[in-house]
């Protein structure tokens, strides 16, 4: 029996200590009429070298292509020591620290984990992590509500990723929050502070400012903050943190610094993975920090007067305050924010940096390769980070199709999102690529081109 | 010692440097630029590894030691899960990758929901939901899509016994309802006649878990199935303990309209500490409408993702992609190594294991709380009496158990039983780890009796003592600073 350690004799001991006749005795609680059959829809069972076998057929279906797709998940190196330590058993098959002092292996790791993001996002604080990206906002959202008070309306750009917003509709609707949707520049691939002013009469709880953008150009992060500020709105940053290695942290914009900082955690350590588990982060000003939802890691003393940690602050969630709380939500994804300080202490401020420039010099050999191609446009002219989008003279659905075939993906189509865009592709080159792998796309693109 | 303190300027770790040092980046207006560079620590690959591989030593888990931990089911996490969870193709993939280079994972993805389908008896699956919480999230917005679609818009109240998870009331409100809590009876069950009193026109919904909290099937399951349908609301089955019922009785079966499974739980994917989780959420025919995207299809031999255009009434999407797929993928492993009859299993030995650790822990003379009561998969054993005696409470014996080489069950956790402690042995420990914890277990209770002081100061043989949850949260430390 796979996992199930008893002989027949500890079962007749046990039952007989019990005072049962039979295992199925032990359900006789459960009306008659309610007992299910045998659960024939599924199949029989495998030993572990027939499901390696099977397992290894569906990996090799799947086969490995040379990916230039991007769009709020990176392909970046992850160095072996992440992964080899991150599924250590101690850290693996453990839960929630709530016994602290069986737990100071992942409390502390959490403790230098919010020390690492909170300074990363030039914030005061951070969270030990939520579920991605897309409900870091959803959850920043709803926590700028909460502190706001006299506006439940966000403003949320159409460049921040589009199923980040999607996800924001879903989760805020039902909490009767409005979202309002600005527009973006059609030459710049911005946000201008100009298109502002047709909000300058209204009250909103806060404006979301993206950097980069969806569209991988950077913002015009000053002005857009210190907009928001002066109209008491609050400001929620979604970051790409191994940018933020490169570019202002969130906490520096404007003359005030953004109160709350988001975004996928993902680019630190953690594979593509067909979309997860990926993390959430999460830091804000320590005026929000009662309103933070999800776990919070503080350093305290023992009896001794010896440093430990403990979760704090659990006034704000939901096993303690039930429908008070901050959120519904309990765990955080504990094991990714392992793998991603793993990877921060691997790398270190020079290392992460190295790692933004080589993306950001990639990507701009590129865009430069692309553009010497008949009929191929860098979009917009705002600066970029990692990713650009590029215009193609026929239907990018089409190109990424021949590529596809030449094992290349080439990007993302933007048809389905952003159907204004003619025939657009969003293209992303991190450090992962050669300058071999830089010229067999271009020449790949030029035969799809025709 | 703090990874920061091991740090020095300069440091580097030159194996994952990447080739250039350039910058690059003169095209970026320079307030874009950061100007001081972030508190990362700047230490060796061996000095991380060191540090890292020091810090898990500091961990109680699975791998290591009991971990009785009720209402958490923390069974083995079969090594086979993770490494072929971790095939390189798999860790490759991108999740906007073309569906036909992701033909192999959406086939187990597919098998996965079928599976899940069966066990539960529901009529569809959706696997997006990131954790328990989520999976309630989005069970009770499709009860709320359900009653709007029908022009219902008056049902404003989620019903929740007292007994229930804090996520279910947290999740009522965050889904714009008022929650409304009933009382549980002495025998353990929901008291029907505060069910019937608070059923109405406005009723949105139920949410129940059964086994409940309180380690006790819900024996009138069907019964409050039918009051909560006669006035037109909706059951949301809490799957969190699942294990307990596995291939005995279905959720579908009792009734539910919408469930959610905790695979970090029922189907043995890590709990990594606190997540990641998964939650994949059922439905009954009624609400198939309304299920969030994405959901994998197969038509003919080719799997793809349904999306809005499949589903136009959906709620829509809760995640950038399409949830936990590693996660996913390990429990697919999982269903599959236990196959029909390991499926059938699990409740079995869950439910046995914790009947015989009832057993012998009230033959050592502990109090159980519902001694009339089968266990289910977890019991509880209530301290009121032993800290009306010595003062010793449950958080002390919790404390104590670490001493003694085993990680404590939930304490003070479901609420109604005083001085609580919700034991819960997975079916992966065998007789000998059981009868040694009660070992422990008793000889606790002779040191309650002789020295209860001792007790009162427990843990005594960890790395630390006692920590200072007040001060932590009196005087707030939250990162570290130079």
């Amino acid at each position: 029996m796979p996992f199930i350690p008893h002989t027949d004799e500890d079962i007749a001991a046990m039952l007989t200590s019990i005072g049962a006749s039979s295992i199925e005795e032990l359900f006789d609680e459960i009306p008659a009429d309610l007992k299910c059959g045998r659960l024939t829809g599924v199949p029989p069972g495998l030993n572990e070298m027939e499901i390696a076998r099977l397992m290894a057929g569906h990996a090799e279906k799947d086969g490995t292509y040379l990916n230039f797709i991007g769009a709020g998940a990176y392909e970046h190196h992850i160095p072996a020591a992440v992964w080899q330590i991150t599924t250590r058993g101690e850290f693996y098959s453990s839960y929630t620290p709530y016994q602290a002092e069986a737990s100071q292996g992942t409390l502390q790791l959490l403790y230098e984990y919010q020390t690492m993001m909170a300074s990363l996002t030039g914030m005061d604080v951070s969270n030990a992590s939520m579920y991605d990206g897309a409900t870091a906002l959803a959850e920043a959202a709803l926590m700028a509500v909460r502190s706001h008070r006299t506006s439940s309306r966000i403003l949320i750009p159409k460049t921040v990723h589009p199923v980040y917003r999607s996800v924001v509709r879903t989760i805020v609707k039902n909490q009767n929050i409005e979202v309002v949707e600005l527009p973006y520049c059609p030459q710049s691939g911005q946000i201008l502070p100009d298109s502002l002013d047709e909000f300058a009469n209204e009250d909103f709880a806060a404006l979301v400012i993206p950097q980069p953008n969806f569209f991988g150009v950077l913002e015009q992060v000053d002005a857009l903050t210190d907009w928001a500020h002066s109209k008491n709105a609050l400001v929620i940053s979604v970051t790409n943190p191994v940018a933020l290695a490169m570019l202002t942290p969130p906490g520096e914009w404007g003359s005030k610094g953004a109160d709350i900082a988001v975004g996928e955690g993902q680019p630190l350590g953690i594979p593509l993975s067909s979309g997860g588990p990926y993390f959430g982060f999460m830091a804000c000003k320590s005026k929000l920090v009662r309103q933070i939802p999800g776990r919070i890691i503080g350093r305290t003393n023992d009896l001794d007067g010896k440093p430990g940690f403990v979760l704090t602050l659990q006034a704000r969630e939901q096993h303690i305050r039930r429908s008070k709380a901050t959120s519904n939500i309990c765990t955080n994804q504990g094991l990714m924010v392992t793998a991603a300080t793993i990877y921060m202490s691997l790398l270190g401020p020079e290392g992460l940096r190295r790692i933004a420039a080589k993306s950001h010099a990639n990507t701009l050999a590129l865009v430069e390769k692309m553009e010497t191609l008949s009929g191929v446009k860098k979009v917009f002219s705002g600066p970029i980070f990692h990713e650009a989008v590029l215009s193609l003279p026929t239907p990018a659905k089409e190109v990424l199709q021949t590529m596809k075939q030449q094992k290349i993906l080439g990007g993302l189509d933007l048809q389905e999102h952003y159907p204004e865009l003619d025939n657009a592709l969003l293209v992303c080159a991190t450090e992962t690529k050669t300058s071999a792998d830089l010229q067999s796309y271009t020449e790949q693109m030029k035969l799809a081109l025709g | 010692m703090l990874i920061f303190e091991h740090s020095r300027p300069g440091r580097c770790n030159y194996a994952q440097f990447s080739e250039t040092s350039a910058t690059g980046t003169d095209k970026i207006p320079e307030n874009l630029l950061r100007k001081q560079k972030p508190l990362l620590p700047e230490v060796s690959e061996m000095d991380t590894v060191r540090h890292y591989t020091r810090l898990s030593q500091k961990n109680f888990s699975i791998d290591t030691e009991f971990y009785p931990l009720g209402s958490c089911t923390m069974k083995y996490n079969p090594r086979a899960c993770n490494s072929l969870a971790m095939l390189p193709q798999f860790l490759a993939r991108h999740p906007l990758a073309p569906e036909d280079t992701g033909q192999g994972y959406l086939a187990c993805m597919y098998d996965l929901q079928e599976i899940l389908k069966e066990v539960t008896g529901m009529a569809g699956m959706c696997l997006a939901p990131m954790a328990g919480a989520q999976g309630e999230l989005i069970g009770v917005t499709m009860i709320r899509a359900y009653h709007e679609s029908r022009g219902d818009y008056a049902r404003d109240e989620i019903i929740v016994p007292d007994a229930a998870h804090g996520t279910n009331p947290a999740t009522a409100v965050m889904s714009g309802f008022k929650v409304v809590e009933i009382a549980t009876g002495k025998d353990g069950d929901v008291d029907m006649d505060a069910l019937k009193a608070v059923l109405g026109p406005q009723t949105a919904g139920l949410m129940l878990t059964n086994p409940s909290t309180l380690g006790v099937f819900e024996k009138n399951v069907a019964e409050m199935s039918k009051l909560v349908h006669d006035v037109g609301g909706l059951l949301y089955y809490d799957g969190a303990n699942l294990n307990a019922v596995l291939g005995k009785v279905k959720p579908g079966d009792m009734g539910f309209d919408v469930i959610h499974i905790n695979l970090h739980k029922t189907f043995s994917t890590p709990h990594g500490g606190g997540g990641p989780g998964s939650a994949p959420v059922g439905v009954a025919e009624r609400l198939l409408p309304f299920l969030p995207i994405p959901i994998v299809a197969k038509e003919q031999d080719n799997y793809r993702w349904l999306t809005e255009k499949d589903i136009p009434q959906s709620i829509g999407r809760l995640s950038a992609h399409m949830g936990n797929a590693g996660v996913l993928l390990r429990a697919y492993i999982y269903v599959r190594m236990l196959g029909t009859d390991g499926m059938h299993r699990v409740a079995e030995f869950a439910t046995l294991n914790a009947n015989y650790l009832m057993a012998e822990l009230r033959k050592a003379g502990f109090e159980i709380a519902f001694p009339t009561r089968r266990a289910s998969h977890e019991f509880i054993v209530t301290m009121k009496k032993i800290k009306e005696d010595t003062g010793v409470t449950a958080m002390n014996l919790a404390k104590r158990l670490l001493d003694k080489g085993y990680h404590a069950p939930t304490t003070y956790f479901p609420t109604l039983v005083p001085e609580c402690l919700l034991i819960e042995p997975a079916e992966t420990e065998s007789k000998e780890t059981l009868d040694s914890f009660v070992v422990a277990m008793k000889e606790i209770l002779v040191e309650i009796e002789q020295q209860p002081d001792m007790i009162k100061q427990a843990p005594h043989n960890m790395p630390l003592r006692k920590l200072d949850d007040v001060k932590a949260a009196r005087a707030l430390d939250l990162t570290w600073k130079p």
